[in-house]
């Protein structure tokens, strides 16, 4: 029986119960494992049992994505929490995939350093952010969860335990599977471990606040190319303004006259605490990730803030072009998706109904992506379903 | 099996774009890592996807295995050709194809240069950030293959963080775009490196970079390598990333000088070479920092670059170095390790113990603002056994970078030249996951075969969907 042989592995195992609902699916037991040994002796186990397995780290985005086909086994690192290694003097910290970000990042406060991605959803796990790549604001400047991570340590369907990368910044050796499991949602295996680039804490922060009209293309292009070097440009509009509100962020021993220095008329407003909704997903049913060449900025950003229509909220980075939209229903999302690729982006649709559009758009390297999963996951029983094509 | 396929490859290609001629093959039969040598079976020079398409097509019907080269210049026997096989040369796909500056990105033929895309956009005030030292003639798709960096990549890292998309042909010879913008699997970022394993690179999406408002470039002389290591460590420790730090120690000083009278310090046992960028006013406080910094390790000469020529002068020696060392020594060997930053000086003390006890002298070149060591280990061919003595220091180099946690190959590659060292650095779970995503794009293994891993591994049918225990267990129940 399952049960028994779960049991067995001395691993915490649970009875799951409503709460623990992978995208509307119950699963039957949860494991609570606190090694990467003791993650591959359960997935051992579900090998052996067929049991579908989904990893779990702060759960703060398990209702994103397509429901899985079936979750037998939900295992839930939040006792894999540790940082593992931490060199200060080589900008390089080995943590769990459990530890949430913001622990780690006062454990590095101290040495004055940070790992310079944002976290639009608080209480979000290392693990949970590698599964699903979420951006905040600085990806501008310090790029994406994939570009600062250097190591990895995986545990396979099969209960293989594997590990790329290492703990150098500069590595080239072998395959880079740090990246592959990035962004992953949980379909090739369970991530453990990981190794990231660090970043010194910025002496200031300083953010410039202003208000703009919808046509705001050439202003974004000429902000992102300004040498000034803003490390985030966001935008934040809801349905029913007539304005977008802009906010750039400065970092540096130079933040403050950097800031200072910006031509944007009338003269904006200048803080040292972010506005109330940097870093924060808008909020409504169903929640967009609309990504476009920072080229087309300005045409999407007019086209969505244009439309007649309420309970629409846009943020995102008008530097990067990434964007997340809140819709209150599906009904324009056929539409709005072939606009959102005729301008050369893609539209997600990360959490909510997708109302039949379907949630990833159109993907050119499917057909590998499936070879690469049946390669991982013969079985099909790591998150059946939960990612693009079905995967 | 390559002549009947020759025959083939002239019905896809012009004539003239594939070669047989034993003497105009020779020409391809290394890249820059030249002890590794093969002649190739037949060279190719496709110009365009399609082609290559083609090519690779007829190598899955006659079961031939293909490499692809760009300029050649690799370190690591990457693009080693086959006796066997199809060389794919994309030297005559050289287009800047596409710029687009409010998009911040250029699309190019993978034969392009490194250098020319700075050169297409430069006036425009961007340039492409990553620069290995061979950025005049390496092409992009050869840093697509490799994940090269440069002296720059400190601050702005590697190829894999400046592309945003790659068009490919497959092993299986289908033309595929892996793209950032699209979701799934980050393929790209798995390709981007796997050092034509899978697939052949051809058109390639970079992202430009805005030129930074203020350089400054400063030399600092000091009489130890103590003293540059101890400077290394206090900037980083103070917060500031330039965009590079290079050390050379005295006898890459005196190679450099030899052949190109780069005019360092007289007497310095080490110079470093710190570049900061960015923002006029946060150049100008980081500058104050590092210059005081060098000072309190004892730097007994700084110099600082005040026009762009002062600048190429003071990098003109640290980017010679490679070829400088044939100045002092008849033959050399160029290692690629890294370590952890803050173990530097203890590495460095190990490969002093290993030119004492076998009688060999290493030429330190490093960027020491991330730990990656190319040690030049100095030989003449001309004297029994010293090349041999010369290839045990260079590996005994590597397990020093290992035992600190380091690697084996920092932006060179592993190629042919170091798939030995890979079990040295990952065990053989690691290596089988790393072959499911091999043989997830090429089950056939005829995609630049017998690199990066030490032993091939057949694929093997995709394992058809199994429920319950596996047979043999079922039977023992």
């Amino acid at each position: 029986m399952p049960q028994d042989a779960l049991a067995k592995t001395g691993v915490t195992i649970r009875p799951a119960d409503a709460g623990d609902a992978v995208a509307g699916v119950q699963p039957t037991w949860v494991a609570l494992p606190e090694s990467t040994e003791e993650v591959a002796a359960l997935l051992r186990v579900a090998a052996e049992h067929d049991l579908a397995v989904t990893p779990v780290g702060g759960g703060t985005k398990l209702d994103w994505g397509p429901p899985p086909e079936r979750c037998d086994l939900l295992v839930d690192l939040c006792c894999l929490n540790e940082v593992l290694e931490y060199a200060a003097g080589d900008l390089v910290v080995r943590v769990q995939a459990g530890i949430t970000l913001e622990a780690l990042n006062r454990h590095l406060a101290p040495q004055n350093q940070e790992l310079a991605l944002d976290i639009p959803v608080p209480g979000t796990t290392v693990g949970g952010l590698l599964a699903t790549a979420l951006c905040g604001p600085r990806r501008f400047r310090y790029g994406a969860p994939r570009d600062l991570i250097i190591g990895i340590t995986v545990v396979l369907a099969d209960g293989t335990i594997a590990r790329s990368g290492g703990k150098v910044v500069k590595n080239v050796a072998g395959y880079d599977l740090g990246k592959l499991f990035t962004g992953s949602y949980g379909t090739l295996g369970v991530i453990t471990e990981a190794t990231f680039r660090l970043h010194p804490l910025p002496p200031h922060r300083r953010w410039v606040t202003t208000k703009t009209g919808p046509d705001l293309g050439a202003l974004a292009v000429q902000l992102a190319r300004s040498q000034t070097e803003p490390s985030a440009i966001e935008l934040d509009w809801s349905s029913g303004s007539p304005d977008c509100t802009l906010a750039l962020l400065f970092e540096g021993a130079s933040a403050a006259s950097r800031a200072a220095a910006i031509p944007i008329t009338p003269q904006p407003e200048t803080s040292d605490d972010p506005p109330t909704w940097w870093n924060r997903l808008p909020d409504g049913p169903t929640l967009l990730e609309l990504r476009v060449p920072p080229g087309s900025v300005g045409t999407l950003v007019r086209e969505v803030t244009s439309a007649p229509m309420t309970g629409h909220a846009l943020r995102g980075s008008v530097a990067s072009g990434v964007f997340h939209l809140a819709v209150p229903d599906t009904r324009r999302l056929p539409a709005l998706r072939d606009r959102v690729e005729a301008l050369g982006g893609r539209l997600i649709v990360l959490s909510g109904p997708d109302g039949g559009a379907g949630r990833w758009g159109t993907i050119s390297a499917l057909d590998l992506m499936r070879r690469v999963k049946a390669r991982f996951d013969p079985d099909r029983r790591m998150s059946p379903g939960r990612f693009v094509g079905g995967i | 099996m390559v002549d009947q396929l020759t025959g083939r490859l002239r019905e896809v290609l012009p004539d003239e774009a594939v070669i047989t001629d034993p003497v105009r093959l020779r020409t391809y039969e290394c890249d820059g890592l030249t002890y590794h040598r093969a002649t190739p079976g037949v060279v190719v020079l496709p110009e365009t996807a399609e082609q290559i398409a083609a090519v690779v097509r007829l190598c899955q019907e006659f079961q031939v295995p293909f490499v692809a080269r760009g300029s050649g210049t690799g370190l690591s026997g990457g693009a080693l050709p086959r006796s066997d096989g199809v060389l794919i040369v994309t030297s005559r796909m050289r287009r800047v194809l596409s710029v687009d500056l409010d998009a911040r990105l250029a699309v190019v033929e993978p034969g392009v240069t490194n250098l020319a895309i700075t050169e297409a956009v430069r006036d425009a005030g961007y340039y492409y950030a990553p620069d290995p030292s061979s950025q005049q003639i390496c092409s992009i798709g050869g840093n697509v293959a490799e994940n090269s960096g440069g002296a720059h990549c400190l601050k702005y890292g590697f190829t894999v963080n400046h592309v945003l998309a790659v068009e490919l042909v497959t092993p299986d010879g289908d033309i595929v775009d892996l793209s950032a913008m699209d979701a799934g699997y980050d393929l790209l970022g798995a390709f981007i490196g796997s050092e034509g394993t899978l697939g052949i690179a051809t058109k390639i999406t970079v992202r430009l970079s805005r030129t930074p408002e203020a350089v400054t470039t400063m030399l600092a002389a000091f009489t130890t390598i103590e003293g540059g290591g101890r400077a290394v460590s206090a900037i980083i420790g103070a917060g500031i990333v330039p965009a590079a730090i290079e050390m050379m120690d005295a006898l890459a000083i005196e190679a450099a000088e030899a052949a190109v009278k780069c005019e360092y310090p007289a007497g310095a046992g080490a110079v470093l070479v710190v570049e900061l960028d960015g923002p006029e006013t946060e150049v100008e406080t980081q500058f104050a920092q590092v210059e005081r910094i060098c000072r309190e390790a004892d730097a007994f000469e700084i110099r600082v670059a005040a026009s762009a020529e002062e600048r190429a002068a003071i990098w003109k020696g640290r980017k010679s170095a490679f070829a400088a060392v044939g100045r002092i020594s008849p033959a050399y060997i160029v290692q690629d390790g890294v370590v952890p930053r803050t173990a530097l000086g203890e590495v460095l003390a190990g490969i002093d113990r290993l030119q004492e006890e076998f009688g060999i002298r290493v030429a330190n070149v490093f960027h020491a603002g991330d730990g990656n060591l190319h040690p030049l280990v100095l030989f003449d061919d001309g004297v029994a056994g010293e090349g041999e003595r010369a290839e045990i220091v260079s590996g005994r180099i590597l397990d020093l970078c290992i035992e600190h946690g380091g690697s084996i190959t920092g932006e060179h590659g592993v190629g042919v030249d170091k798939s030995r060292y890979m079990p040295r650095m990952f065990t053989d779970e690691d290596l089988d996951t790393m072959q499911l995503v091999r043989c997830a794009f090429d089950p056939g293994n005829l995609s630049n075969p017998g690199k990066v891993f030490p032993t091939p591994r057949l694929c093997g049918e995709v394992p058809v969907v199994r429920k319950g225990p596996h047979p043999f267990e079922a039977e023992l129940l």
